[in-house]
């Protein structure tokens, strides 16, 4: 009996020597998706905030509209 | 959606600087810290070309590859972005970037090195979309209000193409097809030959 509780205070003892975990926090952190939108008034027109189909759509328009030269000339 | 890309049009840029005026303009980036650089190859010479060089967003990206502390993580669109709470400046990722993007501010004593700053393809980082924490961070969040990064849509050239994969190939594709030249000058073309240059090898793509 005497031995067995030697044992467990022995256990008991080595268990504070156990080290903490020293995890960083990891990089990923949740990011809200573009698409939800930033609340401020300085959103482009032509989207709905939360509506990614839609948000898609404005950036593929605003593409073809800002930067495709050839669909505004010829 | 496709992966959000950049393509920088070496034909059509004329080393004007606006992208580069244009992020720092709308981030408000410190000095010492340009996170779009234009750059010209045979500066002088007849022929000489010049790209607007920042953050590619590589699909299998080495920063992220050798971040020791993981800060690094990729949006839905393929935008890679960093965390400035988990950088610990320490600069490994400017020395895997092949292209220079990760950057450094230069406001602390000799031999400091702040968080890494980079192009976040107007996406800002991992703050709220459009708060002012975000801002001081990252810059403003372009994506999120609807709108493509400031540097291509303020191109004057056009040079620069930002935005959906698969939207900016198609209109350098047709561009190049209308013009009928330049894809001879990077990518396939410089390594393979092209057909429609009249180069060696072009029969073969």
């Amino acid at each position: 009996m005497k031995q067995i509780l030697i044992l467990i205070m022995a256990v008991a003892a080595l268990a504070a020597c156990t080290e903490q975990t020293q995890t960083i926090d990891s990089g990923n952190r949740p990011d809200t998706a573009a698409f939800q939108g930033t609340g401020t008034p300085f959103a482009a027109p032509g989207w709905k905030p939360g509506d990614k189909i839609s948000w898609e759509q404005q950036l593929k328009t605003r593409t073809q509209n800002g930067q495709n030269d050839y669909a505004k000339v010829n | 959606m496709a992966r959000m890309k950049f393509v920088c049009d070496a034909e059509r840029c004329i080393e004007c600087n606006s992208c580069v005026t244009a992020c720092k303009n709308e981030h408000e980036v410190p000095w010492g810290v340009n996170r779009r650089r234009v750059v010209t190859l045979n500066d002088g010479i007849p022929g000489e070309r010049s790209i607007s060089v920042a953050c590619m967003h590589c699909s299998d990206a080495p920063c992220m590859a050798v971040c020791p502390v993981n800060c690094f993580y990729r949006s839905d669109e393929g935008v890679v972005l960093h965390d400035k709470d988990v950088c610990i400046g320490c600069g490994y990722c400017s020395y895997a970037c092949p292209f220079g993007a990760p950057q450094f501010p230069a406001s602390g004593h000799f031999g400091v090195r702040g968080k890494m700053d980079k192009c976040t393809f107007c996406a800002g980082g991992p703050e709220a979309n459009g708060s002012q924490a975000e801002f001081d961070k990252y810059g403003r969040n372009r994506l999120a209000e609807g709108k493509l990064p400031a540097c291509a849509e303020m191109c004057s050239t056009k040079a620069l193409l930002g935005g959906d994969g698969d939207v900016i190939a198609d209109i350098f594709r047709n561009r190049v097809l209308k013009r009928g030249k330049g894809a001879e000058v990077w990518g396939w073309g410089t390594a393979y030959g092209s057909k429609q240059a009249g180069q060696p090898g072009g029969a073969k793509s």
